[in-house]
């Protein structure tokens, strides 16, 4: 139990991982929103 | 053959890092660490998708501000990202079992090299001005990546996640879609960034994207782990018994392939796809036609971009949703609303209604991706979570197929109807029926979707095969 708990994932580790894909796909996201808007203008 | 041990025992300690054994996970291992893994790797193949950003610069390769007769054609650019869709296929197809037995880490870092290799090869390519370095850099290595890469998170995310496994293979594979969002600006940025007047940058964009690719492909392998054998989530507990859908037993590979169920989702999936595929590859063409003067070059590219997004969301959504409602019934959601939407396009051309016409598009480019997502979930239902990854390789054929039968079907009836006299405005009305139709025959091969005969199933943990003709191939 002990054990389990030296080697517990820390939760900034997960944060750092998801931020790592996260930021570019928004980013990609984001760009496409704005090429997207000029079908409404 | 000592030198050979010698050479094995080496090669074991300098690749012993990708062996499945190492990336046994430790107790306390947040599971939540592999879907951002599983995303490192899709989120860079999903740059396939995005491909033709480069298509227009390299016609001015030699020209730079115009083509010179010396540059390559569009229509032979063309065959770079169809060569690599191909082997997308075949390589899913025949390193699937490899990938399955070798862990997530060791198809994950080849991928890795084959992505690079096949950028840092084309853009070799492009500086012996070589079309067919670039066919077998991009299209053949490339693509080889892409069939392992995108097969191998699949069945370690359907593993860690049991209690939602439409949910787990959702986002791998969302993150294929979004590649393309990432990759298309990135790559218009690295061109004007590398363009001068005698280069117009696709050289050195090629080798900024192959190195950039293998350092992020390379940290999805570092923190990939399979789960410990008999590893459950917290407060999950298995059901007890399988129920008439989802199977508790396992199908080989190879015996998975001689079942009416495989061949019957390859069936639905190759409709799917094939409906999707044609409109999704059309659209900007297909809409500036339907409603001249109303949708401009410029709407149509918002609608395309926007038709990128719901791809992407649909992945995540409809996987998520078939977690609640069925692998089997979200194929029919698929097939029942795709028919209708398809009847409906012609429709809402005809009586200008743009947008219905949008909805319309938006919804069936969602459920393409659907059909992409959920596929695994479904298989793992049905053949069980030890050979689904190799079993999705072999499904992926499904794919490769569809991507020719879609085009053709739009562009070949189109063209029929154009040079019959048809107006432009209602040359697709055909095909939208077409694909309407390929949905019914969709909907009947998933309603005959039933539970895998207990014949197939593998008897124990040993890997002995149920079917004694596969025993004797194998052995």
């Amino acid at each position: 139990m002990q054990n389990e708990a030296a080697n517990t994932t820390h939760p900034f580790r997960v944060f750092l991982a998801w931020a790592f894909v996260g930021i570019p796909l928004l980013g990609g996201v984001f760009q496409t929103l704005l090429n997207a808007v000029k079908l409404f203008q | 053959m000592t030198t050979m041990e010698e050479t094995k025992a080496g090669s074991g300690s300098l690749f012993g890092f990708l062996d499945r054994e190492r990336t046994v996970a430790k107790p306390g291992f947040n599971r939540w660490m592999v879907p951002p893994a599983a995303l490192c790797v899709h989120l860079c193949i999903g740059q396939a998708y995005a491909f033709s950003v480069f298509n227009l610069p390299m016609t001015r390769l030699l020209g730079v501000s115009q083509s010179t007769p010396d540059d390559w054609k569009l229509t032979e650019l063309g065959w770079i990202f169809s060569i690599s869709m191909v082997i997308l296929g075949i390589s899913a197809a025949l390193f699937g079992r490899w990938v399955e037995e070798g862990g997530p880490r060791r198809a994950m870092f080849t991928a890795g090299m084959c992505w690079a290799s096949g950028f840092l090869i084309s853009a070799f390519g492009i500086h012996i001005h070589n079309l067919w370095v670039i066919y077998f850099g991009y299209g053949i290595v490339g693509g080889c990546a892409l069939g392992i890469g995108y097969i191998s998170p699949v069945s370690t995310l359907m593993k860690w996640f049991p209690d939602r496994p439409g949910m787990a293979t959702g986002m791998a594979i969302m993150g294929f879609g979004g590649g393309a969002l990432v990759a298309s600006p990135l790559s218009v940025w690295l061109m004007g960034k590398f363009a001068t007047g005698s280069d117009v940058g696709v050289l050195k964009t090629f080798i900024v994207l192959g190195c950039a690719y293998f350092v992020f492909m390379m940290v999805g392998a570092a923190i990939v782990r399979v789960p410990a054998p008999g590893w459950k989530p917290k407060g999950y507990v298995a059901p007890s018994a399988a129920t008439k859908m989802i199977t508790k037993n396992d199908v080989f590979v190879y015996d998975a392939v001689k079942t009416p169920q495989f061949w019957l989702i390859w069936v639905v999936l190759f409709l799917n796809t094939t409906a999707g595929i044609g409109v999704l590859g059309q659209a900007s063409a297909m809409s500036q036609e339907m409603f001249p003067g109303r949708i401009t070059v410029v709407a149509a590219a918002g609608l395309v971009g926007l038709m990128s997004l719901f791809n992407m969301g649909g992945r995540f959504s409809w996987a998520s949703v078939s977690d609640y409602i069925g692998r089997r019934n979200t194929y029919f959601v698929f097939m029942t609303l795709g028919f209708v939407l398809y009847i409906t396009v012609p429709y809402a051309g005809g009586t200008g209604n743009v947008v219905l016409f949008v909805c319309c598009f938006l919804v069936i480019v969602s459920m393409y991706g659907g059909g992409f997502a959920t596929v695994p979930a479904y298989l793992r239902d049905m053949f069980g979570t030890r050979y689904v990854g190799a079993i999705h390789g072999i499904l992926l054929t499904a794919w490769s197929a569809a991507g020719i039968a879609g085009p053709v079907l739009i562009n070949y009836i189109r063209e029929y109807n154009v040079t019959h006299g048809v107006p432009k405005a209602q040359a697709y009305n055909t095909t939208m029926y077409i694909m309407a139709g390929l949905l019914v025959i969709g909907f009947i091969c998933n309603y005959f979707v039933k539970a895998v005969d207990a014949r197939y199933h593998m008897k124990a943990e040993g890997d002995v095969p149920a079917d004694p003709r596969t025993a004797a191939a194998r052995a």
